[in-house]
């Protein structure tokens, strides 16, 4: 999850917040990190550059994307071997 | 610059060092500031320096102020990074950036902007052009101020000049012409 943490900082560009100051089942967006629909296009692209994983449904973005750990639990269990 | 004065100043600096310094100094928190591309940044700050002083939500209505900004280069720094990340994976963030009027709309949110907006591209400051729009805006549009100048972003050069047009005057107020535009434009530069 650390790793996956560092790629989010990194893909999304975040400067304004430290990694150390976010947990890992901390919300990413609203009142979490705050993060937008941009940063969610850009969960995406990471999701399939790193990890050769295709959102199917585009529905299901929320539940994934709610926190770095329900993002490392869907890397899992979907990663390409 | 502003108003004359040196306001801050990092000779030989990297851009991206410049502007997270100016950021701080400024004592702004606006975390969106990270994600815009350069252009944006460029705008963004020289505007933030422009109205330190002043409140355009305290003085007008949002439909009241509107923006008249003009460039060289548009946005063709971050649509060539656009189309690098495209070659792997194109990047959504970058790719809300390849347009030069998204400045203007960054402009609007920071500071509930509704009025009038226009963005034209100019080999050069054009002072005669951009007094005689921001004129046209005042005098048809119903607003009462307007944020106008020039921000260029290119292969890590940058230059950024604005100015605020305000409705009736004071004892401080330039008279808002071509003339005067270009000789504050030029004084910038001069200094």
């Amino acid at each position: 999850m650390a790793t996956l943490k560092k790629e989010i900082f990194e893909q999304l560009n975040l400067q304004h917040v430290k990694p150390e100051d976010i947990a890992y089942d901390q919300p990413l967006f609203v009142e979490g990190l705050g993060l937008d629909s941009i940063d969610a296009l850009e969960l995406i692209v990471l999701l399939q550059q790193k990890y050769g994983i295709k959102l199917a449904n585009p529905a299901e973005g929320p539940k994934i994307f709610y926190s770095i750990k329900t993002m490392a639990e869907y890397i899992t269990a979907h990663k390409k071997q | 610059m502003y108003n004359n004065s040196l306001f801050f100043e990092m000779p030989d600096a990297e851009p991206v060092v410049f502007f997270n310094d100016i950021y701080k100094a400024l004592n702004i928190n606006y975390p969106k500031f990270f994600k815009m591309d350069n252009l944006c940044k460029v705008v963004f700050l020289a505007v933030e320096v422009l109205l330190k002083d002043v409140s355009l939500r305290d003085k007008y209505k949002p439909e009241e102020t509107g923006i008249v900004f003009s460039n060289a280069n548009s946005s063709l720094d971050t649509d060539i990074r656009y189309f690098q990340s495209s070659l792997e994976a194109p990047s959504p963030a970058l790719f809300v950036y390849t347009l030069p009027n998204v400045a203007i709309g960054e402009l609007c949110i920071r500071h509930g902007i509704k009025g009038e907006t226009a963005c034209f591209v100019f080999d050069i400051f054009d002072a005669l052009f951009q007094a005689w729009y921001a004129d046209t805006l005042l005098e048809t549009c119903g607003i009462k101020a307007c944020i106008s100048g020039w921000a260029d972003f290119y292969d890590g050069k940058f230059e950024a000049f604005f100015y605020l047009v305000e409705t009736g005057s004071d004892n401080l107020s330039i008279k808002h012409n071509s003339e005067n535009i270009d000789k504050l434009y030029n004084q910038v530069w001069k200094n």
